[in-house]
């Protein structure tokens, strides 16, 4: 990890000499540490290269800066989130895109060391102002977790969660009407239909994950969180579900972090590419992936570290 | 590495491998022993309770031809069903056993005559009369309930080998005994007296139901407070609490809580509640509030660590669909650490039914002869009981020891069954 590091560095001091995060940290000798290169205050008020500002955004994050305790896990990003599309978050371990990724229906709430600055809106309004509700924001950006997470109760309880807790079935056909088209949306209903009372956590892996995605559409939410969504599932499972985000698309914003680059350039429309909780490049995936402006990016995209 | 070394390796290693699989097996041994061991204790306990205290579920009968002479029971001419109440039986039991052994002349003999029969036969003969008055001035054969020492010795649990001095059933009373068996007069009968009366003096006449129906008014108290608080407390400090130094200082408090001696919260329930509140006396309201005492830091302990077990993906995911932090916890949090709160307070509640010192000081070592009908009657539990018969001098409380001790675990067995039933239901869903 620690020669991988170092080799980034160069390659990133050789190309972007105003880039003085790394080049403070590879004359300090500090062994390419991350925490060195993370804690330098230098590493602060560097340019995101790209364009990370859209027109029509649905969310929009501002100078975000999140802290756990006294580490600082990002620092400075301003993104936006388009209407309809799919933005890709990519990056090494620990270069804080979950984090951003959770920031944005404030998942990070229940870590209690979190603490996150900066303005981040949803349809222009901010969403960690105190009075905005979690609650509806978390039913109205859903998420989908790394790990497949169904509850330990039967698969049809575990679509009709959200729409029963928030109300929005009045009575069990309208329930059984979501449920059906839930999992229809989310191509699981020939699978399961004739197993709905069996329990959630019996399925097989890829079965499971496309559960937590019919419940977290059962909500009918506008913006979507994929955390890792195939970290655990085979190329099969994994096929399917980018072929479900292609069609979630028409109707959904989809925020996706991803360690499979193969993955985020056939679902994208936009990519992120994160480095050490900096936000280095944001731009159209296919120019990401085909003209990357940034050494670093390069270098992970080419498969030269990460 | 050439094929010599790899030889080499593998030598070395099948050389070790023989120390390593003895040392398994040696390490299997000491735990089938160690398991073994447990099973020998328990069973040799086991069989002894259930040997010593079998016989007290049965006990003997005697078939006596009673007398129902109106001048023995001392009723007047026309009497009254008051009058009937208060004839005296026991002149008509003793005049009917003269009969039956006509050859008895010695006093100290007549005594020992009268001593064949239970004192509470009396009482049986009364409730007879007094439900059918035209028995007066008739002769029947009633069975009446032998003395426990009668009984001990028709039971065979009396030595006839022994010096006559030390022991309570004497030569002729022996005599007595067998003559009757002889004669078909004895009866072994099953002992409801046991399940339906309180304590008494006399062992054929003392029961346990009253300890019974103490043992679960108390826990029916201490179940009512600790678990409900218990689990709420659990639930605040695990979930909504913030971490600083006071609740830091609460949670030594509770660890420090669950290693008190019990005696001190009896002292605490006696100070606290008899003396400042006032409560009642030996009543198991009292009980049952110190007992719950005693119970809380365990339930809460163990209940903090189910709701830690509970998986941090399920927290997110309810929060992810918009649960609110009490949704989450009520329907994701503490169905899936129900069964580990379940096995913590059956853990709490089976400490709290064997539990005797903090009683004592509260007073519930009283005799209870009544059976308690609610929370502030005079009361006893069992593990007390079973502490004043073993305590006792009569031979006959010495299975009546033993067979308050099945009792009790029967209870506690029933108690643990609940648990496992409903845990198994929660894991079910």
């Amino acid at each position: 990890m620690a020669s991988r590091m170092e080799n980034s560095e160069r390659m990133g001091a050789d190309k972007n000499v105003t880039n003085r995060t790394v080049t403070d940290a590879h004359s300090a000798g500090s062994g390419g540490s991350l925490e060195s290169l993370h804690l330098n205050p230098d590493a602060r008020g560097q340019e995101t290269i790209g364009s990370p500002f859209v027109k029509r955004a649905k969310m929009s994050a501002r100078d975000v800066n999140v802290f756990y305790g006294e580490k600082q896990a990002i620092s400075n990003i301003s993104l936006d989130i388009a209407q309809n599309e799919i933005l890709a978050m990519i990056g090494p371990s620990g270069c804080g895109k979950s984090t951003f990724l959770r920031t944005l229906n404030r998942m990070n709430d229940i870590i209690p060391a979190c603490r996150v600055e900066g303005k981040i809106t949803l349809d222009g309004e901010d969403i960690y102002q105190k009075e905005r509700d979690t609650v509806l924001l978390r039913a109205r950006v859903g998420m989908v977790f790394q790990k497949p997470n169904p509850f330990p109760k039967s698969i049809y309880e575990n679509v009709a969660y959200g729409p029963k807790i928030h109300g929005l079935a009045q009575n069990k056909a309208t329930m059984d009407e979501i449920v059906e088209s839930s999992l229809r949306r989310a191509s699981l209903f020939d699978e399961v239909k004739d197993q709905l009372d069996k329990p959630g956590t019996g399925l097989s892996g890829g079965q499971q994950q496309r559960l937590c995605i019919a419940r977290a559409i059962a909500v009918s939410p506008e913006i979507i969180l994929m955390d890792e969504p195939c970290s655990a599932l085979d190329p099969i499972a994994t096929a399917r579900i980018e072929e479900l985000m292609n069609e979630l698309k028409e109707n959904y914003t989809i925020a996706i972090v991803t360690h499979s680059m193969q993955q985020a350039a056939r679902v994208s429309q936009r990519t992120a590419y994160f480095h050490l909780g900096e936000l280095i490049e944001v731009g159209e995936t296919k120019e990401i992936f085909t003209l990357p402006q940034h050494q670093l990016t390069e270098n992970y995209i080419t498969g030269r570290f990460g | 590495m050439n094929s010599n070394e790899d030889y080499r390796t593998t030598a070395l290693i099948q050389a070790s491998l023989r120390k390593r699989y003895a040392r398994e097996r040696r390490f299997r041994l000491y735990g089938m022993l160690a398991v073994l061991a447990g099973f020998v204790f328990l069973f040799l306990l086991l069989a002894d309770i259930i040997i010593k205290g079998t016989p007290a579920f049965t006990q003997h009968y005697i078939k006596v031809t009673v007398d129902f002479d109106r001048d023995s029971l001392g009723l007047p001419q026309n009497f009254t069903s008051e009058d009937l109440a208060r004839a005296d039986y026991g002149a008509v039991i003793k005049r009917s056993l003269r009969e039956m052994f006509p050859d008895v002349s010695i006093r100290a003999e007549k005594r020992r005559l009268y001593r064949l029969i239970s004192i509470g036969a009396e009482y049986s003969l009364r409730d007879m009369v007094v439900a059918d008055p035209a028995l007066v001035g008739k002769k029947r054969n009633i069975w009446l309930l032998a003395h426990s020492e009668a009984s001990s010795y028709l039971k065979g649990q009396v030595a006839a080998a022994t010096e006559e001095a030390e022991r309570k059933v004497k030569d002729v009373q022996m005599r007595w005994l067998n003559a009757l068996r002889e004669e078909g007069r004895t009866e072994l009968r099953f002992n409801t007296t046991f399940f339906l009366a309180g304590d008494s003096r006399e062992p054929e006449l003392a029961g346990i139901k009253a300890a019974l129906v103490g043992s679960l008014y108390t826990l029916l108290v201490t179940f009512c407070l600790a678990f409900p608080i218990g689990v709420m407390a659990a639930i605040y400090l695990e979930e909504f609490a913030p971490r600083n130094r006071l609740t830091d200082l609460i949670e030594i408090n509770i660890n420090n809580l669950a290693a008190v001696p019990s005696i001190v919260f009896g002292l605490l329930g006696l100070a606290v509640f008899i003396n400042f509140f006032e409560l009642p006396r030996s009543a198991p309201l009292v009980g049952g509030i110190v007992l719950a005492l005693m119970t809380l830091p365990t339930i809460i302990i163990t209940s903090r660590a189910a709701i830690q077990a509970v998986p941090p993906s399920i927290h997110e995911a309810a929060l992810g669909v918009g649960a609110s932090k009490l949704q989450t916890i009520l329907h994701h949090v503490l169905p899936v650490a129900m069964p580990g709160i379940l096995t913590g307070s059956i853990i709490g509640m089976a400490q709290a039914l064997g539990e005797t010192a903090p009683l004592l000081m509260i007073g519930m070592v009283a005799f209870i002869m009544e059976v308690p009908a609610g929370v502030t009657d005079p009361a006893t539990v069992l593990p007390v009981q079973i502490f004043l018969w073993a305590d006792s001098p009569e031979r006959g409380f010495t299975e009546k020891t033993s067979a308050a001790i099945m009792v009790l675990m029967a209870f506690l067995i029933m108690m643990n069954a609940a648990a496992v039933y409903l845990r198994r239901r929660f894991e079910r869903k």
